[in-house]
């Protein structure tokens, strides 16, 4: 270890321990109940913020300890919530009553279908797959996990289809069909609210022809099968432009949100640790 | 649509202007001068143009798009009492953006006196939905009671297959409350055998499983109106849905700001409430302001490099 880094160590070591006995000061003085947690957990935050953000500088151990911890703990948070919510609440409850006790759990008791089949015994077989899944831990057994796989892919792959196909394909289609003429009632109707909200006929109408023109010409600059020269080669340019006004207003939004989360540690850090702004 | 209210002599707009101006001009100095500007010289700017407004407030008045004021509007429209599920389908880095809406909603349904219930389909949206528990419905709703007027489901794991579920039987998925109590026993659920029982669902999320989910397993096949918030990142994509799949939606901090702005034009209750959705659009303005510079020095620049090389040739 170089000198720089122990005497950098020191100096976060020594920093986050003045901080957090100020902010336990402070909490103690706002009457709150667990001020050195308070304390511990304010500081721990703007340390976090702060290691995560001097990669800004150049990459550096202090940043690589707060990624790490990171994955770590979302992992394990996770992993948690899921045993929690759907282990707990949802399996044991329909397997077994001394363990629903165990954990609190109203048991739900299932019923018999038939006489001779009991409807919890369908909760065995998520738990079978559980466990063939777990196999991939060994190495000699490991491929059985593939079956519980199989069975995952190919559920999720079938139940995207339908949902795709009908939301994002049939409904999508469906939309595009706006009407490109409007109900003429006069000329003043027509050009008034002249606003980009679109709720006079002029510029609603236009709306409809922008929506109709870019599928179409999108389309054709997809369409490959023929060469884009012509009439045809003017449809994929405006096709093209259409998609570039897309990519746009992706990356605004994209800019709008990054700028959203640094205001949000900003704020963090200016009023909840520093104290500087209320 | 934004509209600056207030005099542009405001100390915040003033320090912003005067500290990025000067930064600005030394850059496009040093951009007609040809030399390489460091990256980190960037990251300084944004912080700079974030902060300052920050530390020195800027108000904008911000006037609502229509696609977030059909949101406002449908949830304005409803009847007194109809039960309501909003979802938080979001994680603390989204949380700048999608909370602020998550509680405006939140805020406008009880002020209508609508029955919530409240799911989570991301592991983390249900610490962010106790955020909301504890700083909204405890502080300023605190004659709604849990389990007659809320209720909170808590988080699910499973994904798109919880939706897939809940749209025809809830009970499957959610046989309890975050709080272990059967849900027969809880007063708002009395006759909800599914999401389809709802007169609105009102996904708060920005990845996936997220508001694009909610229309496939849920809004279509269940023929549930969806009205959905999201982070910025995620909303272009949703504008497809609009209007016929989607009611309404609030794209990042923006749509945020359109909601509380509506909100308080409609009540007067809410006008000295914090409204974060608008104070985070002077940041975001200045932050905006500066990234349109950058973009502009950058061409400068790269006029300028292929002037020399043209020159050069």
């Amino acid at each position: 270890m170089s000198r720089l880094a122990i005497i950098v160590t020191i100096c976060v070591v020594v920093l986050f321990l003045g901080s957090w006995i100020f902010k336990a000061l402070q909490a103690q003085d706002a009457g709150v109940d667990h001020y050195l947690l308070r304390g511990f957990l304010v500081t721990c935050s703007a340390f976090l913020t702060l290691a995560i953000l001097s990669f800004l500088y150049k990459d550096n151990p202090i940043y690589k300890f707060a990624e790490h911890l990171y994955v770590g703990i979302s992992a394990g948070y996770w992993m948690s919530q899921g045993f929690w919510s759907t282990i707990v609440g949802n399996l044991i409850p329909r397997l077994s009553q001394s363990l629903s006790g165990f954990f609190k759990q109203p048991y739900n008791a299932g019923e018999w279908m038939g006489g001779f089949f009991y409807t919890n015994w369908v909760f065995y077989v998520p738990v079978i797959f559980g466990v063939l899944l777990l196999m991939r831990l060994s190495s000699k057994y490991g491929w059985i996990s593939r079956w519980a796989l199989a069975f995952i892919v190919g559920t999720t792959a079938g139940l995207q289809f339908i949902r795709y196909m009908r939301s994002d394909f049939i409904e999508q289609i469906s939309s595009t069909f706006v009407p490109l003429l409007v109900d003429w009632q006069g000329i003043g109707h027509f050009f008034s609210n002249l606003s980009l909200s679109a709720t006079g006929q002029l510029v609603a109408m236009v709306s409809n022809w922008i929506i109709f023109l870019g599928v179409l010409c999108g389309l054709i600059y997809f369409f490959f099968s023929k060469e884009h020269t012509g009439l045809f080669g003017k449809a994929s340019r405006f096709g093209i432009w259409i998609l570039m006004v897309t990519f746009g207003a992706s990356f605004g939004y994209t800019v709008m949100g990054r700028v959203s989360l640094l205001v949000g540690r900003i704020t963090f850090l200016f009023r909840d640790w520093l104290g500087i702004t209320s | 649509m934004q509209q600056l209210t207030l005099s542009v002599f405001q100390p915040g707009v003033l320090i912003s202007l005067a500290v990025i101006g000067v930064g600005l001009a030394l850059l496009l100095r040093w951009t007609l001068q040809g030399r390489e500007v460091d990256r980190r010289v960037i990251f300084a700017f944004i912080f700079v143009s974030v902060a300052t407004p920050v530390l020195f407030p800027i108000t904008f008045e911000v006037k609502a798009t229509p696609i977030a004021k059909a949101l406002f509007e449908k949830i304005e429209s409803l009847p007194e009492g109809t039960k309501v599920m909003i979802s938080y389908d979001f994680d603390p880095a989204m949380a700048p953006e999608v909370l602020p809406m998550a509680n405006a909603v939140v805020r406008h349904c009880f002020q209508k006196n609508h029955k919530l219930v409240f799911i989570a389909i991301w592991a983390t949206g249900q610490s962010l939905l106790n955020q909301t528990l504890q700083q909204v419905v405890a502080v300023e709703f605190p004659e709604k009671q849990q389990g007659i007027d809320w209720c909170n489901l808590g988080y699910k794991a499973g994904n798109e297959g919880v939706m897939n579920v809940i749209v025809t039987n809830l009970k499957k998925m959610f046989p309890t409350d975050v709080n272990s109590t059967p849900l027969e026993q809880i007063e708002i659920l009395e006759g909800i055998q599914s999401c389809r029982d709802f007169a609105l669902i009102v996904s708060l999320g920005g990845g996936q499983p997220g508001p694009k989910e909610w229309i496939l397993y849920v809004g279509d096949p269940g023929n549930v109106p969806i009205g959905a918030g999201t982070a910025a990142v995620s909303a272009p994509q949703l504008y497809a849905y609009y209007p016929k799949q989607l009611i309404g939606l609030l794209g990042g901090v923006k749509g945020a700001a359109e909601y509380e702005f509506e909100l308080m034009q409609k009540y007067e209750r809410f006008k000295s409430v914090d409204a974060p959705g608008i104070r985070m659009m002077g940041p975001q303005t200045l932050a905006h302001v500066v990234i349109i510079a950058f973009i502009m020095l950058g061409n400068v620049a790269y006029l300028r490099t292929r002037r020399k090389k043209g020159g050069a040739a």
